[in-house]
């Protein structure tokens, strides 16, 4: 059975797959709709959704609904980008280590455990402050607290991988170390590792939302964070303006769980027919 | 003739859409009789091991079974589940190739044979039945191996553990899955005994699934041969063995290794090639807080040397040490002692390091044991072959044409190349890890097991091969096994090792039909079917 069958019979992760692929649209048609400023007045504050603005407008007469679509760049951009960096540090970190092991694997181990003892989200906001807050050190601080357990993963699948005959081959083979970690394992590992980065992706645009909402976020870019912790002063009286950009986090989030599960079954042997009789 | 006990008529085991068949069994029909024995030997795939489960009623869900077995007088397809339970153990019971796997790790060996007595209404409030049973089954200390968990057991103890188990209830029906597939060849020769002398005794009928026809020449009354699915052969011992009528039994029989040395070609020989002194290595477990760790001396100081041309057998049981010896020798694990000189190479091949073990690696290369791991599944069998070609920085275009002329040595097809590995047999894997470990033009070339895991027929294709390439290649060959009939048939020399020693070593022949050391002749001894209606082998 192909990969694409496998998938689509998981019928969450088709779901999943559209929701996301629309609201990667809101992203990519933000500037066409909403050719303004989200930052901009655009008429009187705190309107119910309705005529005039079809999701409200906040305390300062802002378009809502320009603000989900314009957030959904950022969130996904961070949601992404960051992942990718977590997912090369980690990678490389737990590739080197898996495939050396002794006292490289050691001292890896022991630097990432480093960080993994440190709670993440108040090591993120240490980060982000220290960084002054904007897009870069939002996805550093991002990456920094997500790499640990690809490292891990990445490790453990190395270590299995490394003493299987084709492996030992290619070293008898004179092939560089280089070459068997990045062409001969990684390839055989990635599985778990796409899995496992299609759910940390969920993750980050949850840490960044946090983020924004203790006014952490990027002050140039309107994100869904920040519209939701802008929104708490007035929660009682106008409540369209944290629930949209909330709902748009929840929806976002189970969606791209839901592609990570469907990948998970698409991708996973286990789970897969077994061919031998 | 009184009636069978187990009549197999027209069944049929069907496998889910998209397989290679549309049936793993196709309408066998079989049946077993009180007090005989049946082997049911085919090679992988054959749907043998399928039908002893359908008869046990453990075919996996979601495979429909149809067609009549009856056990009894009873048919069993269709019996209501709870029927059937009673039926297993009781009146049929199966013992499988892994007993470590069939064994429950966590409960004691008592304890798991008094479960099979509770579950069936009768239990064993003393425990005498449980210690006559490990008894019977000629387990060393039955007191005290009662309180034993299965990983505290040998393999095969655990395989008697397992036939006590079974036998618990006495059954009229034995169903034996390979059995000692996973046992050295000594502990198979004694646990085929105990099948035996347990059979006689209780004047049970014993349904044994094999590959191996050693096996069935030790064990069978009647044959049933499979093949694909079907039956094509069946018949007394005697007539299927000794006068097959099938083609394919003919094939079968015919590929069997024999014990058979190979002709003498010392002449043939050319100079020293290899030459290795006081081998050894010492494996340390990690130390605990509180306990030492353990040592154990895989291969404690071997001598070996190797001529060009000639091939070199290390025969021995698991644990000999034979596979670390031939990863030390391509410096796959380092040495702790011991001198290895290559011709050509100055100094100690074990005291290289980094750049300078390099150039040197190219001129000994390795064929591993394993078809389906030794081989990268996401590269094209080009790409594989290539490797070291283009790692030691030969040119694209170069190597792709050294590639089919490779292809073209192991007799695969030049299309092959562009093809994934997952495409192939085993036999056909093999060939591809022996093109990947000939593309370097190496002086040696060791091969671990190579034949181990494939079946008969294409084992004897393969061996056919790497003695064809060795004599065409003039290559010195370091063959590890743990078969003394395939070492006989490719090898000129023989070494056998045991606890990491060399206990005996010399010309193939010599050491196969006049062995001086004990070992090496209770090796002999346990190799399955030897002598029995053969007549090499038997001198």
């Amino acid at each position: 059975m192909s990969f694409w069958q496998s998938f689509l019979r998981n019928r969450g992760a088709v779901a999943g797959l559209a929701v996301l692929a629309a609201v990667l649209l809101l992203a990519l048609s933000a500037p066409f709709l909403f050719s303004f400023d989200p930052w901009d007045t655009r008429g009187a504050p705190l309107q119910p959704p309705g005529e005039g603005f079809a999701l409200g407008s906040d305390m300062l007469g802002r378009d809502v609904l320009a603000g989900i679509f314009h957030g959904a760049r950022v969130s996904l951009f961070i949601g992404v980008v960051s992942t990718v960096f977590a997912v090369v540090i980690g990678v490389v970190v737990g590739a080197v280590a898996g495939y050396f092991g002794g006292l490289v694997d050691d001292v890896a181990m022991r630097f990432t455990e480093f960080f993994q003892t440190i709670p993440s989200f108040v090591l993120a906001v240490l980060l982000v402050a220290i960084l002054t807050p904007g897009l870069a050190s939002i996805v550093i601080a991002i990456s920094v607290v997500t790499w640990p357990p690809v490292a891990r993963l990445a490790r453990s699948e190395f270590l299995a991988l490394r003493h299987r005959a084709f492996v030992e081959a290619a070293v008898l083979s004179g092939v560089s170390h280089i070459r068997i970690i990045f062409g001969e394992v990684l390839p055989n590992a990635l599985t778990p590792i796409v899995i496992m980065a299609s759910l940390m992706v969920a993750t980050a645009i949850l840490t960044e939302s946090a983020l924004s909402f203790l006014g952490l976020g990027d002050p140039n870019r309107i994100s869904w964070g920040y519209m939701i912790g802008a929104a708490r002063a007035v929660f009682r009286h106008a409540w369209w303006l944290s629930v949209f950009p909330g709902l748009a986090i929840f929806v976002t989030v189970l969606a791209i769980n839901l592609v990570g599960e469907g990948l998970n079954d698409a991708l996973n042997p286990h789970m897969r027919r077994r061919t031998d009789p | 003739m009184t009636a069978p006990l187990l009549e197999i008529a027209g069944l049929r085991v069907a496998l889910p859409a998209g397989s290679d068949r549309a049936h793993a069994v196709d309408g066998i029909a079989l049946d077993v009789r009180a007090n005989e024995v049946l082997c049911v030997v085919g090679e992988s795939g054959s749907g043998k091991s399928l039908t002893a489960h359908a008869v046990m009623g453990l075919v996996p869900k979601g495979l429909a079974v149809a067609g009549s077995i009856r056990f009894e007088g009873r048919e069993l397809l269709g019996m209501a589940e709870a029927e059937r339970r009673r039926l297993r153990g009781s009146r049929m019971a199966m013992i499988f190739q892994e007993p470590m796997a069939a064994l429950n790790p966590v409960m004691r060996i008592g304890d798991q044979i008094a479960e099979v007595f509770r579950f069936h209404g009768r239990p064993d409030r003393d425990g005498s039945r449980t210690l006559a049973l490990l008894d019977a089954v000629g387990l060393p200390d039955p007191a005290l191996i009662r309180h034993a968990r299965p990983f505290q057991l040998s393999g095969g103890q655990r395989q008697r553990a397992m036939i006590a188990m079974a036998l618990a209830l006495d059954p009229v029906l034995l169903i034996a899955d390979e059995p000692t597939t996973a046992l050295d060849v000594t502990t198979q020769a004694q646990i085929l005994d105990l099948l035996r002398a347990i059979q006689a005794a209780r004047s049970m009928a014993v349904m044994l699934i094999t590959h191996d026809i050693g096996v069935v020449r030790e064990m069978a009354h009647r044959v049933a041969v499979m093949q694909e699915g079907r039956v094509v052969e069946t018949g007394p011992a005697a007539d299927v063995l000794g006068r097959p009528q099938h083609a394919y039994t003919q094939r079968l029989l015919a590929a069997v290794p024999k014990l058979q040395p190979r002709p003498d070609r010392s002449a043939e020989l050319g100079a020293t090639v290899l030459e290795g002194r006081g081998l050894a290595k010492t494996y340390a477990g990690r130390a605990g807080l509180f306990r030492p760790g353990r040592r154990v001396a895989a291969v404690a100081g071997v001598d070996l040397s190797l001529r060009r041309g000639e091939a070199l057998g290390i025969v021995g049981e698991s644990g000999s040490g034979k596979s670390t010896l031939a990863r030390m020798v391509v410096r796959l694990v380092d040495a702790d002692a011991g001198t290895l000189t290559l011709a050509g190479v100055d100094g100690n091949l074990l005291a290289l390091r980094g750049r300078r073990l390099g150039p040197v690696r190219r001129r000994v290369q390795m064929v591993f044991q394993d078809p389906w791991g030794s081989l990268n599944p996401r590269r094209r069998v080009h790409e594989i072959v290539a490797q070291g070609l283009l790692a030691h920085g030969m040119d694209r275009r170069q190597a792709r044409a050294r590639v089919d002329e490779l292809l073209a040595l192991v007799a695969l097809d030049p299309s092959s190349a562009e093809r994934f590995p997952n495409e192939f047999s085993g036999g056909q894997r093999q060939r591809i890890g022996l093109a990947r470990a000939l593309a370097l033009e190496p002086e040696l070339l060791v091969a671990d097991e190579p034949v181990s895991a494939l079946d008969v027929s294409v084992q004897a294709q393969v061996l056919d091969l790497i003695a064809d390439i060795q004599r065409k290649l003039q290559l010195a060959v370091l063959f590890i096994t743990h078969d003394l009939r395939v070492a006989s048939q490719v090898c000129d020399r023989i070494a056998v090792m045991r606890r990491g020693e060399v206990v005996e070593a010399g010309p193939s022949a010599e050491v196969l039909f006049r062995p001086r050391h004990e070992y090496t002749r209770l090796l002999l001894a346990s190799v399955p079917g030897r002598g029995v209606g053969e007549e090499t082998g038997s001198a």
